[in-house]
């Protein structure tokens, strides 16, 4: 052990520059800007649009799961409430009535959400753990249900319409043009996706950390984990009122289906999905969220029953999320072992596509009986055309099927063997490395 | 008179059924520690599957079949899914449940279709059963059935009202009762129900007993399942019988249970009637707040700041009622009416 320093005697840290932070959030600005170059049809920059927004909401909420143990069922009141705030503020700017540039409208939904977070929040987290979940579902259906007696506020069936073209053009920035909402969304997402990351390092990050893991030791040293986990929720309240006036100066129409339980499942599912254990984790999910909603949707009917799939073997099998399984096989990159894996993960992903053909097939077809049967027995799937009404495409699409299934499971046997002789090789190589 | 007697009934009847939701959830919880998020699309899949042995074995057969087939689906999925999620936690537990009732959801409309299906409830309980007859002479009367024709005219000056208690709601209550008085007899009076107490506190003890506490585990999953979709039945045979009826009931039973107490069974029975009377009562008052304070004095026109507000009919905010409950149970008693956590 090292010596106190005398008195007087000046102390040295030593602070290396810490070249892979600043690689990753430089790599992560410089995606930002040059994303709507790389894509440059309106689609894609109103996708672009819509992730950047995802992102941010998405982090806001992995405040509570991630980091705070505390899983929300209503965290769309808080962006919904936001994006009505933001478009009644817009609204008032269209008047004349008040004078704020509307690039600073997003900031009128944060604070709208700081607002509902502090009010509504101070009721929910007087608990932790199934009944604060218990709490925040019926706080969602609270402001759902107010949503259709409030008319005035909430805009009832048609939503709230807004001009997000309004007031003296700053720097010759009118928002006319998608991009230029596109460019302001990033730059919120830089930096409150940064402002995020930095909460994770203060004294309240890790007492939120601490109130996750063991509310009953953090009592004990003298924190109120009631107080710790109403300054998260009232961050998160912030963030994710932020990421709704965004959405409102995106969209410049808000619905009362912003505040529903709908989004609010879809925020939990996606988080989950990328990874609620890691920073990176939520932003994955927000990027898939915005795919799945935008793309997948119009792909097949049947989304909402993959997507729920998905979800119900990640939380058996992969807890962590996708962040959890990129983080898994980083480690063996790192171990420079990877490459004795890719041809495991090459049957694995050719058996498993089986099974979604076989399956996918199938699905689709029983969809098609449901609810387009108007349209004739034939179907397009994967390229193929599919007679459903013929036991040749039904007995086809269960041979693959069950050809898949039996060959995944051989793969994934032989996988999970040679992954355990990995992992012990690299805890072996830890130990080494240690004894030097 | 008549009519608020019948209103009260109404909202007893609703109470039990969601006790019938309730009881199971509550009994999930309290052994197992596992909210069960996809209670309620138990309850669906017990109305749907009801709805399609009827029309091959008739009613009186799928009243106990559907709710055996779903049971065995429960805990197939305990088996399967939620004991391999145990170790990581409750919040997996409650994910995993979570995850389930999007894929039930998505499962029924792939089969039944998107828009309700026809339910009709089977011969003997159509129609009323019982009449209250309120006439100006003879004071409340009572007739089982519909009352004739005769006995509801208006005579001369002797005014005469009837109202009739549909037949379905009163197999509700009785479905609901029997089946809370054999739950009680079961817990309290059975061997099996002794070992579910003591599995509920001293698990462990249970386990070197020689029980096989995560069978026991299964079986309350699959029971719970049970009850929810006994009450499924019943409920998609009285309402309709739809792809939205689990999200209609899912969150208020959430909010009986913190009402009334986590994993407390008295609770839940009291959260219940409770939240049925709230739900149901409130609906044929057809005042507002702008009224309410006319009787005081204040008159609120429109343009005042709080119009918007208080025009609101108390018709109109029954569907909040329930959760500006839950929200005042938590600020005033955070426990639950009968409850004994203070987690």
């Amino acid at each position: 052990m090292a010596a106190a320093p005398r008195a007087g005697s000046k102390t040295y840290h030593f602070k290396p520059y810490n070249v892979g932070r600043w690689f990753v959030w430089g790599l992560f600005a410089l995606v930002l800007l040059l994303a709507p170059r790389l894509w440059t049809s309106s689609f894609a920059h109103t996708m672009l649009s819509q992730m950047g927004i995802a992102i941010i909401v998405c982090l806001a909420y992995n405040v509570l799961l991630g980091q705070g143990g505390m899983l929300s069922f209503g965290h769309a009141v808080y962006s919904g409430l936001g994006s009505f705030l933001a478009i009644h503020t817009l609204n008032l700017i269209s008047a004349g009535k008040l004078a704020l540039p509307v690039s600073l409208v997003p900031l009128a939904g944060g604070l709208a959400g700081l607002l509902f977070a502090a009010l509504l929040g101070y009721v929910s987290t007087k608990k932790a753990g199934t009944t604060f979940a218990m709490i925040t579902l019926g706080i969602g259906e609270l402001v759902w249900s107010m949503s259709l007696m409030l008319p005035e506020f909430f805009g009832g069936e048609g939503g709230i319409t807004g001009n997000r073209v309004v007031g003296a053009p700053v720097l010759g920035i009118t928002f006319g043009p998608q991009v230029q909402v596109y460019y302001l969304i990033a730059a919120y997402c830089f930096v409150s996706t940064a402002a995020l990351f930095a909460l994770t390092r203060t004294p309240l990050g890790r007492m939120l950390n601490a109130v996750r893991d063991n509310p009953e030791r953090v009592e004990f040293i003298g924190y109120s984990t009631q107080q710790v986990r109403y300054l998260a929720f009232m961050v998160s309240g912030f963030f994710a009122g932020i990421g709704g006036g965004l959405a409102a100066l995106n969209f410049e129409i808000v619905t009362a289906e912003v505040v529903g339980a709908a989004r609010s499942g879809a925020y939990l599912l996606f988080v989950f999905l990328g990874g609620a254990t890691f920073f990176i984790g939520p932003i994955i999910g927000a990027v898939l969220m915005v795919i799945a909603l935008v793309l997948l949707s119009e792909l097949t009917q049947a989304w909402l029953l993959y997507l729920g799939l998905v979800f119900l073997f990640m939380v058996m099998y992969a807890p962590g999320g996708i962040a959890s399984l990129i983080m898994m096989n980083l480690r063996l990159a790192a171990f420079g072992k990877l490459g004795r894996l890719w041809t495991g993960y090459l049957a694995l992903a050719g058996t498993a596509f089986a099974i979604l053909a076989g399956a996918g097939a199938m699905l689709e077809m029983i969809y098609h009986l449901q609810l387009n049967a108007a349209l004739g027995p034939g179907m397009k799937f994967m390229g193929a055309t599919l007679d459903t009404t013929s036991a040749d495409s039904w007995f086809g699409a269960a041979f693959v099927l069950a050809t898949g299934v039996v060959l995944f499971e051989l793969a994934r046997r032989e996988f999970v063997r040679q992954w355990g002789t990995i992992q012990e090789e690299i805890e072996k190589e830890i130990k080494r490395r240690e004894a030097l | 008179m008549d009519q608020l007697l019948i209103n009260v009934l109404n909202g007893v009847s609703a109470g039990l059924l969601l006790f019938m939701l309730s009881s199971g959830m509550t009994l999930i919880f309290s052994m197992m520690g596992v909210l069960n998020f996809a209670h309620a699309s138990f309850y669906m899949l017990g109305a749907y599957f009801a709805y399609a042995l009827a029309s091959v074995v008739g009613f009186w057969v799928a009243l106990v079949v559907a709710p055996l087939a779903v049971g065995l689906l429960g805990a197939l999925f305990e088996r399967t899914a939620l004991r391999r999620v145990h170790k990581f936690g409750h919040v997996p537990e409650l994910l995993v449940t979570f995850g389930l009732s999007y894929v039930i959801l998505e499962l029924v409309k792939l089969v039944w279709g998107l828009s309700s299906v026809p339910v009709a409830p089977p011969a003997a309980l159509q129609g009323a059963a019982f009449t209250i007859v309120q006439s100006v002479g003879d004071g409340l009367g009572l007739v089982w059935g519909a009352a004739p024709a005769a006995r509801c005219a208006s005579v001369g000056s002797a005014v005469v009202h009837c109202s009739t208690f549909p037949a379905t709601r009163m197999f509700m209550m009785a479905v609901a009762l029997v089946m809370l008085v054999a739950l009680w007899l079961l817990l309290t009076h059975t061997r099996i129900g002794l070992v579910i107490r003591a599995a509920l506190t001293h698990p462990e003890m249970v386990e070197a007993l020689g029980h096989d506490v995560p069978r026991v585990f299964m079986l309350v999953f699959g029971s719970g399942c049970a009850l929810a979709a006994l009450a499924g039945v019943v409920g998609g045979m009285t309402f309709v019988t739809e792809p939205s009826m689990a999200a209609i009931v899912g969150s208020i039973i959430f909010v009986v249970v913190v009402i009334g107490g986590m994993g407390s069974l008295a609770g839940a029975f009291v959260g219940s009637l409770v939240i049925g009377l709230l739900q149901t009562l409130p609906l044929t008052v057809d005042k507002s707040l702008v009224d309410a304070a006319a009787t005081v004095g204040w008159r609120i026109v429109p343009g005042d700041i709080v119009y918007p507000l208080a025009k609101v009919t108390l018709a109109q905010a029954a569907p909040i009622l329930p959760y500006l409950l839950l929200v005042l149970i938590l600020i005033l008693r955070p426990k639950g009416l009968l409850g004994t956590r203070e987690d």
